[in-house]
């Protein structure tokens, strides 16, 4: 999976062009080849549902129903969307359809306005530290990052995942999560803040004190 | 234009987007210079968006493929013995066609953004004379292939120098390398040295395991 990851990630106008072809050939009722079209894509589709439901056996679930649908529409996919956006919405419809059936949150409204009024001032940090993207080989990295958004709000969480890790544009966040451009700006602001904070402030309580590259005082 | 520490905390997402006007990116970025506080939450924030937007994050529970896999090939071949006949194929059409009004909105993606900034973020490690592309779709600008960019149809060929003064700002993603120099604080040539010397024990650490 990784190596193959790699491949698109290396190669990546070979990988569009390997993509635009098989979207015209599963199009064309090459239904086999589905599998290979959206398999580069499946984890991102697994986080997006599980940003949202917060339930692994629920995201895959929604991640499975996403891709049936994804697959069942493939005729209205157009060329000059991105496909990886395309699935993503679809998956975020899905889980915020399940959420709503399974779920009452009365008082989201009044909580959605208060946290967007109030300003948020960074904290200082005397000794900011960039932790390097090779730290992401160690799980217990990726695990601490994954528990300090986990441990954010569920609004700003949803917004800082699907613009920063699954890459849609503000434009697309705001339309997937039926909110308004400005509301997108603002929590991804404090998302951004916050985990920022968070990160900080894990170095100084010794997150990352395993690591091989802080030896020595800063190594990038 | 003068930015102070409360508007750069305000505005410093859109700043990394690209999405503030060129006074006060001027403003901001003079800030910056003067500001140790803002220029870590402004590197913070890059470190994060870096890390979280990096493929490794995206993590499924084992065997999530394989299931999948199994599921759309049960539903392949069910579709392939309805779709044998042409009646038959119209009945799932059908059905699909009702729930597609929830995902029209997915293949109304083009939303077409003026651009606006004639200044440029702080890339002074991207080489000015290196060709990079941009879309309509977003104010970023990218190496040729990269995943990232958006509206691929509407993509054109510049320089990195001639998309900075049309304002548009370099992608985290693909042109992380240069930004990591570019948003360096002020350092000798040697701590330079030993931080590409760490970075490289690092690797070497990370392959060994």
């Amino acid at each position: 999976m990784m190596a193959e990851l790699k491949v698109v990630l290396n190669n990546p106008d070979q990988a569009i062009t390997r993509e635009q072809d098989l979207i015209a050939r599963v199009q064309r009722g090459e239904n086999e080849l589905f599998y290979e079209l959206v398999r580069p894509y499946e984890r991102r589709v697994y986080a997006a549902a599980f940003a949202i439901l917060r339930n692994e056996t629920d995201a895959e679930d929604v991640a499975q129903e996403a891709m049936l649908k994804a697959f069942a529409n493939i005729r209205q996919f157009r060329a000059e969307a991105r496909f990886s956006t395309w699935l993503i919405q679809i998956t975020v419809n899905e889980a915020l359809m399940r959420r709503r059936r399974e779920r009452t949150i009365v008082m989201e409204g009044i909580d959605e306005r208060r946290d967007e009024e109030s300003d948020y001032a960074p904290r200082d940090f005397a000794d900011w530290r960039e932790i390097p993207s090779e730290a992401l080989e160690r799980k217990e990295v990726r695990q601490r990052l994954a528990e300090a958004l986990a441990s954010l709000d569920r609004k700003y969480r949803e917004v800082f995942v699907l613009r920063d890790m699954e890459q849609l544009n503000i434009q697309e966040t705001a339309e997937a999560l039926g909110i308004s451009v400005a509301s997108v700006k603002t929590r991804l602001l404090r998302a951004r803040l916050m985990l920022r904070d968070l990160l900080a402030a894990g170095w100084e309580q010794g997150w990352f004190s395993r690591l091989p590259f802080e030896k020595g005082s800063k190594p990038w | 234009m003068v930015a102070n520490c409360e508007l750069v905390w305000r505005e410093v997402s859109n700043y990394v987007d690209g999405e503030v006007d060129p006074p006060l990116r001027s403003a901001m970025d003079e800030h910056f210079q003067s500001c140790p506080r803002c220029r870590s939450v402004l590197e913070g924030m890059r470190n994060v968006i870096g890390l979280y937007g990096d493929e490794r994050m995206m993590e499924a529970p084992a065997g999530f493929g394989r299931r999948l896999e199994n599921r759309l090939a049960q539903s392949v071949r069910i579709s392939r013995s309805r779709w044998s006949s042409w009646s038959a194929w119209l009945v799932p059409v059908a059905a699909l066609a009702l729930i597609t009004g929830a995902i029209r909105f997915a293949s109304s993606l083009t939303v077409e953004h003026p651009l606006q900034s004639e200044h440029a973020q702080q890339s002074k490690g991207i080489p000015p004379d290196m060709i990079v592309v941009v879309s309509t779709d977003a104010k970023v600008f990218h190496v040729p292939g990269c995943e990232f960019v958006h509206n691929k149809n509407t993509e054109r060929t510049l320089t990195a120098k001639e998309a900075m003064q049309q304002g548009y700002v370099p992608c985290l993603r693909c042109m992380r390398k240069y930004l990591e120099t570019a948003s360096a604080s002020p350092a000798s040539v040697d701590e330079d040295a030993a931080s590409e010397a760490a970075l490289e024990d690092a690797k070497e650490t990370v392959r060994g395991r």
